[in-house]
């Protein structure tokens, strides 16, 4: 491999690990700071893929798209989080996995009801619609880019937000402690209702910045659902900084493994969280 | 069944009506039993056991094959053979863990004189071994995989679709003819997607091609981007590549929007553009790929059964409806040869090997491993159609390699 493709094969590795993060932040939220084994992550990956799909072709904009759908994302959350996950929070990890595992059933059905069985193609709004000529033959998607600018900024925000504000703050303490927090007199409810359709809304919104890149298809959001957990896991739970990590780190080791040694594609990300765990059994960037 | 459920849950004293009701129910049930026994006297229905996947991703493709059977058995007066049709159905979630107890509810419960499906290659494969084990007649309306008639062929096994050898190798050829020096082939790393580049591999190389690079990465997996580097570092005369359903639509987006399209042309087998050509856009347009059914194909057959299935289903036919209706056709053959007497399995078996079907495709025989012989098509996309440009081999044959039929 020579220093150019050396250099493109980063970028790639780079590219791959950001979207990774922007697939997997909601997770880190809702897994990460709340606590909740959520493995409905991945449907609302696919619902919003879907939104994107559906609100694009009606309003001809993604943007517009993107927009709508993350407020619906945010209304289907706080309406889950009322409805059914509200009453798991005291309950078993296994009383959680089963729920969230029969709304990815359910999701799926109502997938298949609503929107049918096919694939389907977002398009890449025009404005970004081209590529930046690197080789002769090859040249880089703009979108890519711009997938990657959103995925920077949003590791900023998130990270603001939990580490820099008000709200952060009382979303870390009522993750350690809830009935503490209640007896300080925050309505610990509003604000895990709050944090929980971010959370959604943020995966949600993933998959529509992604839907252009990634295609729209059944069983899309099973696909990301394990590499999302993988995510959290080697970044260390509650750690957006350690997702992010995680994330580059992932994509760079996938996309070098699959250059230099193909055969041992399929395995590459599961060793290495093995290889992290045994080294760090809380993971890279553990917060106590 | 919904008469009892509904009894258990009703209060004590109208639980006695229901009993009464029940127990008129098993009367009504005894004075029909004469009227059955009469009508037994006619002969007996040949029992269709459709091992499909009716959920799931393939769904759309098992529900077109059996759209493509029923409309056969519907042109030719609702019998096979002058016998009537009584049709089994399963859904086998294409799911190949429950393969074989699927198989088995049809042939051991059910008693299905003849096996149809299905699409999945690793459940074709577990129902093409429960097929040998009971001596059951199974005719394969999609699944590709080589095996199945070759070392797995069986004189009660039939295919009426392709094996993943022939629009591989037929392609091969193609792109060798078109005066293609160097190749690189990117598939997922899996049975079918193996099969199909060995298949262009060797149609490539016989015609003078050389394969440079054999990509592969596991299966279901869509990020290109690594592999498209590589290709483009590589630079070969042309990519020949094994995608279908979602992930043939990201390749064919990717290598688009990586800029590849222009410079190296990609041609694959026609999974790559079928059913996906919505989804796939701009980006598809003008690929080339091979398969054994097209648009725009000019013979009188294709055209009515064109007309006839959209007509009877509100929707366009495709390359699995033509697999499911052909199907029908051979089975139809066999039964005739025989007058409907499935207890004559030998003289079936001969009859369906004899078969000369006027397919949509095309004229339609089988090998001696039962495979089709059948002609490969080069096309090319325009729109929303894979619109044919020419027959890329005429009656290919698939080598049947390990086969001792």
């Amino acid at each position: 491999m020579d220093v150019y493709s050396f250099l493109i094969q980063l970028l790639n590795g780079v590219q791959y690990g950001l979207l990774l993060f922007l697939v997997a932040s909601g997770l880190t939220l809702i897994f990460g700071i709340m606590g909740i084994i959520n493995l409905a992550h991945g449907s609302f990956y696919m619902i919003g893929a879907y939104m994107a799909f559906s609100l694009a072709s009606l309003t001809g904009s993604l943007f517009v798209a993107i927009v709508l759908g993350t407020a619906l994302s945010v209304v289907l959350g706080v309406v889950l989080e009322w409805a059914l996950f509200s009453h798991l929070y005291k309950r078993d990890h296994l009383e959680q996995v089963l729920l969230t595992y029969g709304l990815i059933l359910v999701f799926e059905e109502l997938r298949s009801i609503m929107v049918g069985n096919d694939v389907h193609g977002v398009n890449v709004p025009d404005i970004l619609n081209w590529s930046l000529p690197l080789t002769d033959t090859l040249s880089y998607p703009v979108y890519r880019l711009f997938m990657s600018a959103v995925c920077v900024l949003l590791a900023g925000l998130l990270y603001f937000l939990i580490r820099r504000t008000r709200l952060g703050m009382m979303i870390r303490a009522g993750a350690s402690n809830r009935e503490m927090v209640q007896s300080l007199g925050l309505n610990i409810n509003l604000i895990y209702r709050l944090v929980f359709a971010l959370g959604v809304a943020l995966a949600a919104f993933a998959g529509m910045i992604a839907a252009p890149v990634s295609s729209v298809y059944p069983g899309m959001g099973t696909q990301v659902l394990i590499i999302c957990f993988v995510v959290v896991v080697i970044g260390g739970i509650g750690s957006i900084w350690g997702a992010l990590v995680a994330a580059l780190l992932i994509g760079l080791a996938d996309t070098f493994v699959k250059v230099l040694i193909p055969e041992a594609a399929g395995v590459t990300v599961y060793v290495l969280m093995a290889a992290i765990l045994l080294w760090r059994p809380e993971g890279l960037f553990r917060r106590v | 069944m919904n008469e009892s459920q509904y009894c258990s849950n009703t209060s004590g004293a109208r639980r006695r009506v229901c009993g009464v009701a029940a127990a008129a129910l098993f009367a009504a049930a005894g004075m029909m039993l004469p009227t059955a026994s009469t009508r037994a006297q006619q002969p007996a229905k040949v029992k269709v056991g459709l091992m499909l996947p009716y959920t799931g991703t393939y769904a759309a493709l098992g529900n077109a094959i059996t759209n493509g059977f029923k409309l056969a058995v519907e042109e030719s007066g609702g019998k096979l053979g002058g016998r009537e049709i009584e049709y089994f159905t399963v859904d086998d979630e294409s799911d190949p863990a429950k393969a074989p107890e699927n198989a088995n509810k049809l042939i051991k419960r059910d008693k299905v004189d003849v096996l149809i499906g299905t699409v999945h290659s690793g459940v074709a494969l577990a129902m093409a071994k429960v097929a040998r084990d009971n001596n059951t007649l199974l005719i394969i309306p999609n699944a590709g995989a080589d095996e199945i008639t070759g070392p797995l062929c069986a004189a009660n096994i039939f295919r009426t679709s392709f094996s993943n050898w022939q629009p591989g190798y037929a392609m091969g050829k193609v792109a060798a003819e078109q005066k293609k020096k160097t190749a690189v082939t990117f598939t997922w790393k899996y049975a079918a997607g193996d099969e199909s580049v060995g298949g262009f591999k060797e149609g490539f190389e016989q015609g003078g091609g050389k394969v440079i690079k054999e990509l592969s990465l596991p299966f279901p997996q869509v990020e290109f981007q690594s592999y498209l580097t590589q290709i483009a570092s590589l630079k070969p005369d042309v990519v020949y590549v094994f995608f279908a359903g979602g992930g043939a639509v990201k390749f064919v987006k990717d290598y688009a929007a990586a800029g590849l399209k222009s410079s190296i042309p990609l041609v694959g087998a026609g999974f790559l553009t079928d059913g996906t050509l919505d989804a796939q856009g701009d980006s598809a347009q003008g690929l080339l790929t091979t398969l054994h059914y097209a648009d725009g194909l000019s013979n009188p057959k294709d055209k009515a059964f064109r007309a006839a299935y959209s007509k009877a289903y509100k929707a366009e036919p495709d390359v699995y409806a033509v697999q499911g209706y052909d199907a029908a056709q051979l089975l139809n053959t066999g039964l005739v040869a025989v007058k409907g007497d499935v207890g004559k399995r030998g003289e079936l078996v001969a009859a369906m090997e004899a078969a000369k079907i006027d397919s949509p495709r095309g004229p339609l025989t089988l090998s001696k491993a039962h495979n089709p012989v059948q002609d490969i098509y080069l096309r090319k996309v325009e729109g929303k159609e894979n619109k044919v440009v020419s027959v890329a081999i005429k009656g290919l044959t698939d080598p049947a390699r390990g086969c001792k039929l």
